[in-house]
């Protein structure tokens, strides 16, 4: 199967064609986002509903992770 | 904007909305079948990387293109007006104007608060499951399974199958309420085939009854989860990731923006059809889980049903009723032995965040009984997911009722960029009247 290589918060991630992006987020970061609290937040449902793996994507803000398609070149942010 | 015209449009590409659609294209009507996510599926065939998808679905989905049914993936509809649907994608929007919809949109899991359970790491069930299908690694991970429903045992095989370590099921059922289903299936040999299978290639893990997580642990991610076994004590379990799903919930949202009429005598509302599957709005017909949870064999019966009778072939919707009404036995089987129970409907503490959206404790939600003043003072419901997950949670934990929560559904029904409502020509603040 042939790879995908992106970054993540300018780390080097790779990872198998048509996995999410949300798979490439998870290899090195636990936390994808910030609650209005300040907790740490990752993918709960994984089906596109529950907001809770939304990041920015090539400058574009909350794109949910679990939806989009990693590409190669992709530059993804978490919010920290 | 693009315009599509068909004249059957059928939003969701899981079993129903597939059925519906190959329904439609082999009565000669030009179909469109339109899901949010990337590829057709759904859910209980959405495409794993490494496995591919079961030999019916992958006929199903791969035929789709002989069949000349336009399939728009990755296409999310927010907005509609009569015979209109605005479909927002990556690289902009585009209109469906149909002349028959089917809706046919599934479900979502259930998932309920309880402490701990924002901590990354601590997913659904059928979430975990749809993550390691696209990718997420799981492998080597020591993963808990826990809530109740059969969807417990199909997320822990595909955990295993994609190499994480399972420490345990817990299964808040019964042993005597287990058995008492098990009893039952002789009436569905397929679904008894498949539950045996299911176990068996489950067999070393450990599979505990009458068992439910009430807690999760954890500095900035989940190390451990509490477990409550059968009344007895709490015990702390280590694990890297919780799986932890409480059955499923309709998903009315769009058929509610369309006008359709719900059922709200049931926990959760369903759409209101007749015995042809036609909803409130006469060019609008409802396959699947949004007519309550009757599982992928329901779903395939009602989404050629509901395109049968959509366009006009009568006998052909009634020769499939009978089979119709053996799935929904079944489904009424199912809600009948995995209910969430008392013990899981009070697991929040005052400080657990019920609306993770927000932030909103459980004791703000305690305080606010009206759910018109909970909402306006705390915003409890008003995030990014619309209320999606807690909506469901508090009427499970019966703090909201059908009848008096917000089923009022408000355009778009998923946050939309300004850029791909500019390009179309939909007042956003006028939903769609039949």
């Amino acid at each position: 199967m042939s790879r995908v290589v992106l970054s993540v918060d300018g780390l080097r991630v790779e990872v198998e064609e048509g996995a999410t992006v949300a798979a490439a987020i998870a290899q090195v970061r636990s936390s994808f986002r910030r609650s209005p609290g300040g907790e740490p937040r990752a993918p709960l449902c994984g089906m596109g509903l529950c907001f809770e793996c939304r990041v920015r994507i090539d400058a574009i803000e909350q794109l949910r992770a679990c939806m989009v398609v990693a590409r190669p070149g992709m530059r993804v942010e978490t919010q920290r | 904007m693009k315009q599509h015209h068909y004249d059957l449009l059928v939003v969701g590409a899981g079993p129903a909305g597939l059925a519906a659609a190959h329904a439609g294209a082999r009565r000669g009507a030009r179909v469109g079948l339109v899901d949010a996510q990337p590829r057709a599926g759904g859910q209980v065939w959405r495409h794993d990387l490494r496995f591919g998808v079961p030999a019916m679905a992958r006929t199903q989905i791969e035929g789709l293109e002989a069949a000349g049914i336009a399939l728009l993936a990755g296409h999310e509809v927010t907005l509609a007006d009569p015979h209109r649907l605005l479909a927002v994608h990556a690289h902009g929007a585009v209109a469906l104007h149909w002349r028959k919809l089917v809706i046919a949109t599934g479900a979502r899991e259930l998932l309920l608060p309880f402490p701990g359970w924002t901590l990354p790491g601590v997913t659904g069930a059928g979430g975990l499951q749809a993550l390691a299908k696209q990718g997420l690694p799981v492998a080597g991970k020591r993963v808990v399974v826990a809530g109740t429903g059969p969807l417990l045992l199909a997320a822990a095989a595909t955990l295993k199958r994609h190499g994480a370590t399972l420490v345990g099921i817990h299964e808040q059922a019964s042993t005597a309420q287990l058995h008492g289903f098990a009893r039952q299936l002789w009436r569905w040999p397929g679904k008894l085939a498949q539950a045996v299978a299911l176990r068996a290639g489950l067999a070393p893990v450990p599979w505990h009854r009458q068992s439910t997580v009430v807690a999760a642990h954890g500095d900035q991610r989940l190390q451990g989860v509490d477990i409550v076994t059968a009344g007895g004590p709490r015990t702390r379990v280590a694990c890297d990731l919780l799986a932890v799903g409480w059955g499923l919930v309709p998903n009315v949202e769009l058929a509610r923006l369309l006008g359709c009429e719900l059922d709200t005598s049931c926990t959760h509302p369903v759409v209101r059809v007749d015995l042809q599957l036609r909803s409130s709005h006469s060019d609008i017909h409802v396959a699947g889980e949004s007519l309550g949870i009757g599982g992928r064999d329901c779903a395939r019966i009602e989404g050629a049903m509901a395109a049968c009778f959509a366009l006009g072939d009568v006998r052909g919707g009634e020769a499939l009723r009978h089979r119709r009404e053996h799935e929904r036995a079944y489904a009424a089987l199912l809600a009948r032995t995995f209910q969430p129970g008392e013990q899981a409907r009070t697991l929040a503490d005052p400080d657990t965040l019920v609306c993770r959206c927000e932030d909103v404790p459980m004791a703000d939600v305690h305080a606010h009984p009206d759910p018109r003043q909970l909402r306006l003072v705390t915003r409890c419901g008003m995030g990014a997911c619309q209320g999606r997950i807690c909506g469901a949670a508090l009427r499970e934990l019966r703090l909201t009722s059908p009848s008096t929560s917000p089923t009022a559904v408000r355009p778009p029904l998923t946050p939309v960029s300004l850029a791909a409502l500019a390009d179309a020509s939909f007042d956003p603040y006028e939903p769609g009247k039949p």
